[in-house]
């Protein structure tokens, strides 16, 4: 089947196995090798890039299905001559060691910064969610994160959904169970 | 030129240490750390020749059974399949295996595993190449399995024992405290799963690339599993995605060599995490019992134990490991009357070898949870029971009655954990901050917290009267230096460190580290054993040195620099000009202090030097759903002294997590010899919302013979930590809890 | 493997009409899973993630093809709280709501929500629409109703709908929770009380001895409170895997029940 795929800002028209996943094209046939595979299900982030503005694991995606879709991987992410904040936050912040995760965490993070701007602690850890890192302990991953949404100046805007927002749901439940045992 | 060497530890050229920005005691960013997050750090898996083919493997679906028959000829019959290969097809001894050649390259006609490759294929592309191995047919008898390491222990079937008797065997204590622990089957689970690439010379060599934490190891092997000449295979070290001990043994890297071979063309193979799983060792698991005797002041008298663990069905390293869990059974504790059996079984599980801690992992869950209840029991505080009993410097082992000569900070680095601050209750509702998490199943009501200690003590370098050495090579260049070495960089740092070290010994700033192949440089080691710091900087440490003073020599200079030769403070000749002069090189070989076997009651100096840990784990249990969230973990580690304090953090961050997640969540659920959860969805790493907020003190009393006194930090962190956790989720629930990983059932007890 | 991507519904219905083996593939999220394990070896996949007419939620119709990522910003309280535990958020980005049904797992994260309003799945096909009420769709493990020539296009919530609903979902870890048991309750204001659970029998199920129980309390007791959950323990029907013991299921399923009902008096 022929595609075309926008990668990183260049048109690639290639003629593919329908059972082609994203990531082998991405990989194999365009030689970007920067996308990582760590588990086949989803599960670890690895292969995280951007399909049409949207973070999403690029180990089960077929190629066909991002037929005329634009994609971003860590190899557009910054320029020749200059990282990307979120990648030079990751070396300056130690948020790496194997690096395995890392293009993968750098996707997910740079999608996270851009809609939430600069965040605290549980954010940061929230939003990543999918990503697995098995050297760091995600420390120096939040502080690398922090550091870029500093760096790259987006201002804060709150999930639209924040898990924290729960929290007002059981303060209310408890709050009528003690009134109820009161009574 | 290579001589041997034991570099004065202690001291450094003081004016180029102090001189340079980028050397010891400083937190260096990793060379690697740009292209890594640019995208095009080389993996193994990343690498591509040209004409080159892709092997998959085809596997026993039985623990144990007898191959009958198999006909490849569905394989080679299909479109793009260039080459299958049986065991009766490898030249040479066809036998591997780190401690002993135990393994066939390819099941022998009885598969002793599940999961043991049997055939492997070479395919024009990867798809084929998978159903290529599917399409090979395979008649099976299935055997009896041997799962259960007790019955392999009773009717023989081990790989080794090892037993201690230290002291009056008929001493005995006021208190007795006698318990039964299990720890469950961890995974290393590096991200980057298991790859290699192999490409012919056309002269019946190979160059491998593979996933390894011991080029020089692999290479010992592959030459005598093909019956090659040790000329003919070259080890090149690689990008690799993480190690943990995953990366000692070899799996698919004479499948690899041997396709190649026999296609004469470039052959690739690359593990999926689930044959990742099947296809590389695991920590063992372990049963362990346990008696302790104290007298009522809390002082120990006597410690007993037997230690069951299952290496699986090939010895990997379980002799070392089964080894180093019995000599550290009792942990840093003084004890004078110690009576040790340790038992590495051979049953049909998955074969079981090194992962981070190795084998100290097991028995510090056994004897930390055994001080817990010895605390308990004397109703004492449990770490002034543990200060009270601290081995120290000087002291006789309890085990093996070596003197220890190293640092052992055990009293500063308990004292400096139990001086932390801990974290404040929090009345928090927000469900990240709850046990359940994301899944809401909890709120603040339900919640108990608990606190729990544990300290550990743990080898550095290989044991036992084991040749261990690294040698690097220090080469003067037209701008700088560069350190050689074939030691393997999987994420720890050392790339960073051995520029650092000698960036401080030459006086220079501008140092890379370059990686050579097998037939470049003498073997560094194993990237294992917390031991590439203190073997390999102390050969980078030496060759630097010499490499300064024949520089200064060569001219009558009096310091160097990147400018180059100096003399009373005028410079006399450029680094350009020097180099031009002919090359300045040194090979350095550092061996450690030698190491002896032990006598028949496990009696010598059977270690090079040690390492103390302590943690203090703060958690939060749901107790009715049986939901467990980590809040902190303190800790206070012995680290000699501290090269790079950004990396060391990072080791001992990177360590807590994996400890945690033994505690609580990760487990290879294995049935009749069969891994049931190989994948990420089922095997449990921890997340970004399961990991805890670390706070380490580094604690520097400057070690034995590391380089600057500087000791391994990749292991302990990994190693108390894990009891710390079962022992906070103890304090939170009061259930004994003997078992990690403690799973909710355990905790509601259903 | 062919590889066939309509553009619109109709084009959808007629290659899945013309070849009833062919597998529907929206987010990718379980199909995909099934492939790379080599599980699944389909010989036609049709790809749905750009139907229109499969993304368009109105009110309390939701399209098939609407994604977690949409659902957790939703008005439906139950189903944002569980949208945000399915997966990781690149999997929300990714993964449907109609995925869900199709793959019809005991654990799938949206089916309790599903099962516990009493939503209807609306099938199509080129012979027209029609309706099943959830627990018809649901026939077992990994099996639904739906037949080869057809797609699921929406399901359909009822249009008064609960005022209070809550969800939880029980695993180890503290994100990208797989559950180990799920539960979704409901409560109206005069008491009528659901509550349907995952991965606690081969399908979806609803405890309905125990909603007959608490349903008829106005303001449960304590003790009420504890028989609920004692019930929802009893009715279910779970099994020991890798993941979890039967023990633990049926246990955790009852405590699940008690603190839902808690959240929702």
């Amino acid at each position: 089947m022929d595609i075309n795929v926008r990668v990183n800002g260049k048109t690639y028209t290639r003629d593919v196995e329908p059972r082609l996943l994203l990531v082998d094209f991405i990989r194999d046939h365009l030689a970007m090798t920067g996308t990582n595979i760590g588990c086949d299900t989803t599960q670890c982030g690895a292969c995280t890039i951007h399909l049409d503005g949207k973070a999403v694991k690029s180990c089960t995606v077929l190629a066909v299905q991002a037929d005329g879709s634009e994609v971003t991987t860590i190899e557009g992410i910054g320029k020749p001559s200059a990282l990307h904040p979120m990648q030079a936050a990751f070396q300056d912040n130690h948020g790496l060691q194997c690096g395995y995760c890392t293009p993968g965490m750098i996707m997910a993070a740079i999608k996270l910064v851009e809609e939430r701007g600069e965040m605290n602690d549980d954010e940061v850890r929230h939003g990543l969610e999918g990503n697995l890192c098995r050297c760091t302990g995600y420390e120096n991953i939040v502080k690398s994160v922090q550091a870029a949404a500093n760096d790259m100046g987006v201002a804060h805007s709150p999930f639209e959904a924040d898990p924290a927002a729960h929290h007002e749901t059981l303060r209310e439940a408890e709050a009528r169970a003690a009134a109820r045992s009161h009574e | 030129m290579t001589v041997p060497t034991t570099p004065d530890t202690q001291t450094a050229p003081a004016s180029a240490e102090q001189r340079v920005n980028a050397g010891i005691g400083r937190s260096v960013l990793r060379p690697d750390g740009i292209p890594k997050v640019k995208g095009n750090f080389a993996y193994v898996s990343d690498l591509q020749a040209e004409g080159m083919l892709h092997g998959a493997t085809a596997r026993s679906p039985f623990a144990h059974a007898r191959l009958v028959s198999i006909d490849l000829t569905p394989a080679l019959a299909m479109n793009g399949v260039k080459a299958v290969i049986v065991q009766d097809d490898v030249p040479g001894t066809a036998m591997y295996g780190l401690e002993h050649r135990d393994q066939p390259v390819l099941c022998d006609g009885t598969a002793r595993y599940w999961g043991e490759p049997v055939a492997v294929v070479a395919a024009e592309d990867p798809e084929t190449a998978k159903h290529a191995a599917a399409a090979i047919v395979m008649e099976w008898e299935e055997l009896d399995t041997l799962d259960d390491p007790e019955e392999a222990d009773a009717i023989d079937s081990v790989f080794r024992r090892v037993k201690v008797r230290r002291g009056d065997q008929d001493a005995h204590g006021e208190v007795v405290i006698e318990g039964y622990y299990e720890v469950g089957t961890q995974d290393q689970a590096p991200l980057g799963p298991e790859a290699g690439l192999a490409l012919p010379d056309g002269e019946g060599g190979v160059d491998l690339y593979g996933t390894s934490q011991w080029v020089h190891a692999d290479h010992e092997q592959i030459v005598a599993a093909l019956g090659l000449q040790p000329d003919q295979i070259r080890c090149h070290p690689a990008g690799i995605g993480g190690a943990f001990g995953a990366r000692e043994d070899m799996n698919l890297h004479i499948h690899c060599c041997l396709l190649a071979l026999v296609t004469g063309r470039p052959v690739k193979m690359v593990y999926d995490r689930a044959e990742s799983f099947a296809g590389h060792v695991h920590r063992h698991p372990a049963r362990m019992w346990y008696r302790h005797e104290a007298n009522r002041d809390g002082t120990l008298v006597r410690v007993q134990a037997k230690l069951l663990l299952d290496g699986g069905a090939y010895m990997s390293t379980t002799g070392a490991v089964i080894g180093n869990a019995t000599y550290f059974a009792v942990g840093p504790y003084k004890v004078d009357s110690v009576a040790i059996d340790g038992v590495g079984a051979k049953t049909n599980n998955p074969p079981c070898g090194a992962m981070r801690g190795f084998g100290a992992v097991q028995s510090c869950f056994g004897h930390e949870t055994q001080m817990d209840r010895l605390a308990a029991e004397l109703a004492m505080d449990p770490m002034v029971l543990r200060r009270l009993n601290a081995l120290q410097q000087g002291d006789p082992m309890s085990t093996t009655g070596q003197i220890i000569t190293d640092s052992l900070p055990t009293v500063d680095v308990m004292d400096a954990l139990v001086a932390m601050p801990l974290p404040d209750d929090t009345d928090s509702d927000n469900p990240l901050h709850l046990p359940g998490g994301t899944g809401l199943t909890t709120s603040r009501s339900h919640v108990r917290r608990g606190v729990g200690y544990g300290v550990s003590i743990k080898n550095i370098a290989f044991s036992e009267g084991f040749d261990d050495y690294a040698e690097a090579r220090v080469v003067l260049t037209s701008v700088g230096a560069e350190v050689h070495t074939a030691a393997i960089e999987v994420g720890q740092g050392l790339v960073t460190v051995c520029a650092q070290i000698a960036r401080s010994a030459l006086g220079l700033e501008h140092v890379a580290v370059v990686f050579d192949d097998t037939s470049s440089i003498g073997s560094a080691g194993s990237t294992s054993a917390s031991r590439q710091t203190q073997l390999t900087g102390n050969a980078v440490l030496e060759a630097a040195r010499r490499v300064r003073e024949m520089a200064l020599e060569r001219i009558g200079g009096d310091d160097l620099t990147d400018a180059g030769v100096w003399r009373n403070g005028e410079l006399i000749m450029s680094l350009d000009a020097l180099y031009d002069a002919g090359p300045i090189e040194f090979t350095a070989r550092y061996r450690h202090p030698a190491t002896f076997e032990a006598d028949e009651n496990g009696q010598g100096t059977l270690h090079a030097g040690f390492a103390i840990a302590a943690h203090r784990a703060v958690v939060e249990v749901d107790p009715e759903l049986g939901l467990i969230r980590v809040v902190r973990i303190d800790t206070a580690q012995d680290v000699g002294r501290v090269l790079n304090p950004q990396s060391v953090i990072g080791q001992i961050e990177g360590g807590i997590l994996q400890g945690v997640g033994l505690a609580y969540m990760e487990e290879l659920v294995i049935q009749k010899g069969k891994i049931l959860n190989a994948s990420f969805t089922d095997y449990l790493l921890p997340t970004f919302l399961d990991a805890p907020d670390v706070e380490a003190i580094l604690i520097e009393e400057p070690g034995e013979w590391g380089p600057f006194g500087a000791k391994g930090v990749g292991e302990p962190p990994t190693i108390s930590s894990t009891p710390a956790v079962a022992a906070a989720i103890r304090d939170a629930v009061g259930k004994p809890l003997n078992r990690v990983p403690i799973l909710p059932e355990h905790i509601v007890g259903v | 493997m062919e590889m066939t991507t309509p553009k619109d519904l109709t084009e959808a219905l007629t290659a899945i009409d013309q070849d009833p083996d062919a597998v529907l593939l929206a987010g990718g999220t379980d199909v995909m899973i099934g492939v790379n394990f080599g599980e699944t070896w389909p010989s036609h996949v049709v790809g749905l993630r750009r139907l229109a007419e499969l993304t368009a939620w109105e009110g309390n119709r939701i399209g098939a093809g609407v994604t977690y990522r949409r659902l957790e910003k939703g008005p439906f309280a139950a189903l944002a709280e569980l949208s945000r535990t399915v997966g990781s958020p690149q999997i929300r980005n990714a993964g449907t709501i109609g995925g869900n049904l199709g793959t019809a797992s005991p654990a799938g994260d949206a089916l309790p929500f599903l099962a516990a309003v009493d939503a209807e799945v609306e099938l199509a096909s080129l012979n027209g629409r029609r309706t099943l009420p959830w627990h018809e769709f649901l026939v077992g493990v990994k099996r639904n109703a739906r037949e080869p020539n057809e797609l699921i296009v929406a399901t359909i919530l009822p249009e008064a709908m609960p005022p209070r609903q809550a969800f939880a979902k029980v695993g180890i870890r503290n994100a990208m929770v797989i559950s180990t048991v799920s539960a979704c309750l409901t409560r109206r204001e005069d008491g009528t009380t659901t509550i349907a659970l995952g991965s606690v029998a081969p399908t979806t199920i609803r405890a309905r001895k125990a909603e007959a129980m608490i349903s008829s309390e106005k303001s449960p007791t304590e003790a009420a409170i504890a028989e609920f959950g004692r019930l929802v323990s009893e009715e279910i029907k779970p099994i020991s895997d890798h993941r979890s013991t039967a023990a633990y299921r049926r246990h955790a399923a009852g405590v699940l029940a008690k603190r839902l009902l808690e959240r929702c008096l």
